[in-house]
């Protein structure tokens, strides 16, 4: 009985080998077959199309960040084949799950490695990016995270983001609400599993201390228990917190406006970009977030006529609303063109002379893009675009 | 009077783990195997009532019912094609295959529902009970939810203890080849738990979003894992023990979270957890099962 | 002559060279594949999570197959394992240039902490009957995970610095680094791990638990799992050797987190790589693999680390594909019914096998 399987194991491991050999070279044909859809008749290792990758989580909790980023990024490169490619070169984008783990981002980044990949849009979340930021570097690949904020991230040289850092954030946040008065006893709710989240937290109650305000409650959650948040609400109640500061996601935060209200307890809240998203979860009771306050550099509903066309196009191809992520990511695909047009490198170029050409580019370019104009690059990686601050007014974002 | 708010807080929690909770002692009471795809069909449960809802303008009851017909047909299905099949193999293979439904259904969900958050309509239109010139507050979920966990506690112990099928399911869990010497149909009265189990599993999804608002398809994973904690901390199998050990966790969590650490609650839970199973091995109304040599 | 040699040979013995020959025979196709440049970065970039998750399915094989313990918690085991031996190894390679000895020093290391947490864990544990072990390694990996994620240690020209919950108490100077970062983890760890690495880790190891459960004590753990009364009846001191094979498991899982560590530039205590979930995967391979067999859990980690990657194609369908194929894989296995087909099947070809050689 053992035997029958283990032999039946083996035999599997056999099967799963030549599948593993099978798709490797399906997709090396899809590859194929895909540039010569786009003009070309040889195969694309020949140069005739930029790849770029994608890594993100599209399954797994932290898909509807992954989802979003791809989608964007998606409709950047579709936008910019249109209208002709990047220096005449068409472009192609291939997304790979992640599952917002680190040992199955690398899996992704060897995978689209495989595929043929010369630029690296991502990875979405921080964790991960550390791990393939370390590969990237290995390989001399140029590296654009959208969304990944720590400044962990971007210590090679090779690495950029499109989105603000953690630091960044925390410390603009608690200047703002220094500067305009907003309170004067702040409680803070964060993640203390999420790197994003506490990475936020610490610095604003660092900056907190030179501003003209005090920090009454530090109050956490896990990524295991984000179901009540009733005890940090009161906690922040009893303490006498006019103000509430959420570095979160938006998925907790509507938990936390519900019970807020249940509990008829009324502080002004305070999220970063995160929170962007809120008034979209479906369902949600947009009076709830009425007074709502952030710092973000995106939001759906502002009136340029960038963001609308954007907007307007992802509801059409997915039938939601994007949020900030998508928007960075965007903005991160129309970077990664910049950078090419201004290194002028060519698809036929090895992928760290590619690498080198565009991170030297980076710092020369800039863009205006869904989540900022005129953003530039510093040499370490950081973007320079201001965040803007959001009120919810009739339930709608509204510049303050 | 902070600390009486704290509690009611953990009691409005721990309903909502218990009433999940019952769910699962009761499936590994019978069919002695934790049926990990329990917290999944919670996740199926809501979203039918979110589409039913606010998708086609129904009402809440018509929904629930809907809802908890699709959840114990769900469990039947389950049952059929990945339980029954293994009924002579280890408990083991059961658990693997019970994970391997979990991740099916939270795959099929993010397929069909996609990724992105929902805010689920509270089913409750019961007001808030005011206390101390409004300085307690109870939730109209709250109560609902704890009525709701007592009546079905109190009709699962009237099913067991007056009805054939009850006795059945009683028999089995004490000893399956025994019962079935008997003229038990041992395979029936499992599929019976599952059935029963799925709708309850229904009910604590709807009670559970009503209670906490969001809904995604990993929704259900992690209220899964603590129910099932729950049970355990009540003695597994116990159904009086599922409601006493769903509170008490709840209840711990939220003094943890407000009187030692609100970064440490899980480990909190944890560690008392192992306490009490170091101190009273088969949970707090667990029955000492006596070793025949 | 050499198969009647091989018949005469005693049956476990047999087995095991199989096993051995079966880790070398992989590890040399696999080799002669990345020197002719056979093999995509992805499947290279897999060859020390599989060896990585075969380690730890072995250690937990020890324990739910020989011992006879269900353990839900070996991702604790394994986290503690990544977690001290990541610590050591930032905090030493600036003192210890030789990369061979460094990594010896974080198994040593990695392998002794969770050792240390499987001991105390079983001390109070094991004396108890029934399914409690399952619940109790369940509680620890996820207290080990909530308390790694408030946890800060960082070094500078003025000693370590410590705090829990709050980093901002550590005022560190200019040069100095963070060892442990909270939910950050740990940053930057040398990549020390290597399919080589890996795999003469995994014969090590099979060669203590092949040595482990033939001996005298093996003997003794597998009577206490066939049945206690009479094991205690004989003299068999139970507690003893329960937490001598619980101590080896969970020390093989810290093993098997040393080489995850050293494999990707940071570790961190998440969810997905060091909960619940995780802890069940390595369930998953070693019930699929066979109780009680070691191959079968190397082979079964080995085709589920494989499976989603190469389902990769599938795009979103990949996960579902992956459950069904999991459940599928389960039935056949496991199920009556397919195990008597199996077998029926079986019985032809051997029949048509002695036709053919007549």
């Amino acid at each position: 009985m053992k035997k029958a399987v283990s032999m039946f194991l083996a035999a599997a491991l056999a099967v799963g080998t030549f599948a593993g050999c099978g798709s490797s070279a399906d997709t090396g044909s899809t590859g194929s077959a895909a540039s010569t859809e786009s003009g070309s008749t040889d195969s694309a290792a020949d140069g005739s199309v930029f790849k770029i990758g994608g890594i993100g989580p599209t399954t797994g909790a932290a898909a509807i960040y992954g989802s979003a980023v791809m989608n964007a990024a998606q409709i950047a490169v579709d936008e910019i084949n249109e209208a002709g490619g990047i220096n005449g070169y068409q472009v192609e984008f291939k997304a790979e799950d992640d599952q917002s783990d680190a040992e199955k981002s690398v899996n992704a980044y060897n995978s689209l490695k495989d595929w043929g990949m010369q630029v690296l849009m991502g990875t979405v979340t921080t964790t991960p990016c550390i791990a393939v930021a370390d590969k990237t570097a290995e390989d001399g690949m140029f590296e654009i995270t959208p969304s990944a904020s720590s400044t962990d991230v971007i210590e090679n040289d090779n690495v950029f983001q499109a989105c603000f850092t953690d630091p960044n954030l925390g410390t603009a946040s608690a200047q703002y609400i220094g500067e305009n008065k907003l309170a004067t006893k702040v409680a803070v709710i964060y993640d203390s599993s999420d790197v994003y989240s506490s990475g936020i937290e610490a610095t604003f109650v660092k900056e907190a201390a030179n501003q003209g305000f005090e920090v009454v409650a530090e109050e956490a959650f896990t990524a295991d228990s984000k179901t009540d948040f009733s005890t940090q609400l009161q906690k922040a109640q009893s303490e006498g917190a006019d103000l509430v500061f959420l570095p979160i996601y938006y998925t907790e935060a509507s938990i936390i406006l519900n019970q807020a209200n249940g509990m008829g307890y009324e502080p002004t809240f305070f999220g970063c970009d995160g929170m962007d998203g809120i008034l979209d979860v479906k369902n949600f009771d947009t009076s709830l977030a009425e007074g709502l306050m952030l710092l973000t550099p995106f939001v759906a509903d502002a009136d340029d006529e960038k963001t609308q066309a954007f907007v307007s196009k992802y509801k059409e191809l997915y039938g939601d609303t994007p949020n900030q992520f998508g928007a960075d990511a965007y903005d991160a695909i129309y970077a990664i063109k910049a950078a090419i047009e201004e290194a002028g490198v060519t698809p036929d170029m090895s992928v760290s002379d590619i690498g080198t050409a565009l991170t030297e580019a980076m710092t020369k370019i800039s863009v205006d893009g869904l989540t900022g104009d005129g953003m530039t690059w510093e040499a370490t990686g950081e973007v320079s675009k201001a965040p803007k601050a959001m009120v919810i007014k009739d339930g709608a974002y509204t510049a303050m | 009077m902070n600390f009486l708010s704290y509690l009611i807080n953990g009691i409005s929690l721990g309903s909502v783990y218990a009433i999940i909770a019952l769910g699962y002692t009761m499936v590994y009471g019978i069919a002695k195997m934790l049926n990990f795809a329990h917290g999944d069909v919670i996740m199926v449960g809501c979203y039918i009532v979110f589409m039913t809802m606010s998708g086609q303008g129904w009402g809440a009851v018509p929904a629930v019912v809907l809802s908890i017909i699709v959840c114990t047909v769900l469990g039947i299905v389950i049952e059929k094609i990945a339980y029954k099949p293994l009924r002579k193999a280890t408990p083991l293979a059961v658990l693997i295959t019970a994970i391997g439904v979990s991740y099916f259904l939270e795959n099929a969900a993010l397929l069909i529902f996609g990724a992105d958050t929902r805010s689920f309509t509270n089913v409750v239109t019961l007001p808030a009970l005011k206390l101390a010139g409004g300085a307690l507050t109870i939730s109209g979920t709250t109560i609902v939810t704890f009525l709701a966990c007592v009546v079905i506690m109190a009709a699962l112990m009237l099913f067991i203890k007056k009805t054939k099928a009850g006795q059945a399911m009683l028999a089995v869990s004490e000893d399956k080849d025994a019962a079935q010497l008997m003229g038990v149909n041992v395979n029936a009265t499992i599929s019976l738990t599952f059935a029963i189990g799925s709708g309850l599993a229904a009910v604590a999804g709807v009670l559970f979003c009503s209670a906490y608002p969001t809904l995604t398809p990993y929704t259900g994973a992690m209220p899964g894992i603590k129910a099932f904690t729950a049970a355990v901390f009540g003695g597994i199998g116990s159904i009086p023990g599922a409601l006493i050990g769903g509170i008490l966790l709840g209840v711990i969590e939220i003094l943890g979270r407000a009187y030692i650490s609100s970064q440490l609650s899980d480990a909190i839970v944890f560690a008392v957890l192992i306490i009490v199973l170091l101190v009273k091995p088969s949970g707090i109304l667990g029955k000492q099962v006596h070793e025949k040599v | 002559m050499a198969k009647l040699n091989l018949k005469s040979m005693k049956k476990s013995t047999k087995d095991h060279i199989i096993t051995f020959a079966m880790v070398i025979v992989v590890y040399i196709i696999v080799q002669t594949m990345i020197t002719t440049g056979n093999m995509s970065s992805l499947m290279q970039g897999l060859l020390v999570p599989m060896c990585t998750y075969s380690i730890v399915a072995i250690g937990l094989n020890l324990c739910v197959g020989y011992l006879g313990e269900l353990s839900i918690g070996h991702a604790g085991f394994m986290c503690v394992g990544a977690f001290s031996s990541a610590f050591c190894t930032k905090l030493l390679q600036d003192s210890i240039q030789n990369e061979v000895i460094l990594f010896l020093i974080a198994i040593a290391v990695g392998t002794v902490a969770a050792a240390f947490f499987g001991f105390l864990i079983g001390i109070p544990v094991l004396r108890l009957r029934g399914d409690y072990l399952a619940i109790v390694t369940l509680a620890f990996g996820e207290i080990i995970k909530n308390v790694i994620n408030v946890l800060y240690i960082a070094k500078d020209e003025n000693g370590f610095h410590f705090a829990i919950s709050d980093g901002n108490k550590i005022e560190l100077s200019e040069d100095g680094i963070w060892l442990i970062n909270g939910a950050k983890g740990i940053a930057k760890i040398p990549h020390l791990s290597s399919f080589t690495a890996g795999v003469i880790m995994i014969l090590v190891i099979l060669f203590i638990v092949y040595n482990f459960v033939n001996s005298r004590t093996g003997r003794a753990v597998m009577a206490i799992r066939d049945n206690r009364i009479a094991a205690e009846s004989v003299g068999i001191n139970i507690t003893k050797f329960k937490l001598m094979a619980f101590t080896i498991s969970a020390a093989i899982a810290g093993a098997g987190g040393v080489l995850y560590a050293h494999n990707l530039s940071t570790v961190t205590a998440t969810p997905t790589n060091f909960g619940y979930n995780m802890s069940i995967m390595i369930l998953v391979f070693v019930v699929l693999g066979g109780m009680g067999s070691f191959r079968g859990s190397i082979i079964a980690a080995v085709i589920l680390t494989l499976l989603p990657e190469v389902l990769r194609g599938l795009k979103d369908y990949r996960m579902l594909i992956y459950s069904i194929v999991l459940i599928v894989m389960m039935l056949f296995n496991w199920a009556p019914k397919c195990i008597e087909m199996r077998q029926r099947i079986a019985a032809k070809f051997k029949k048509s096998a002695k036709k053919e050689a007549a």
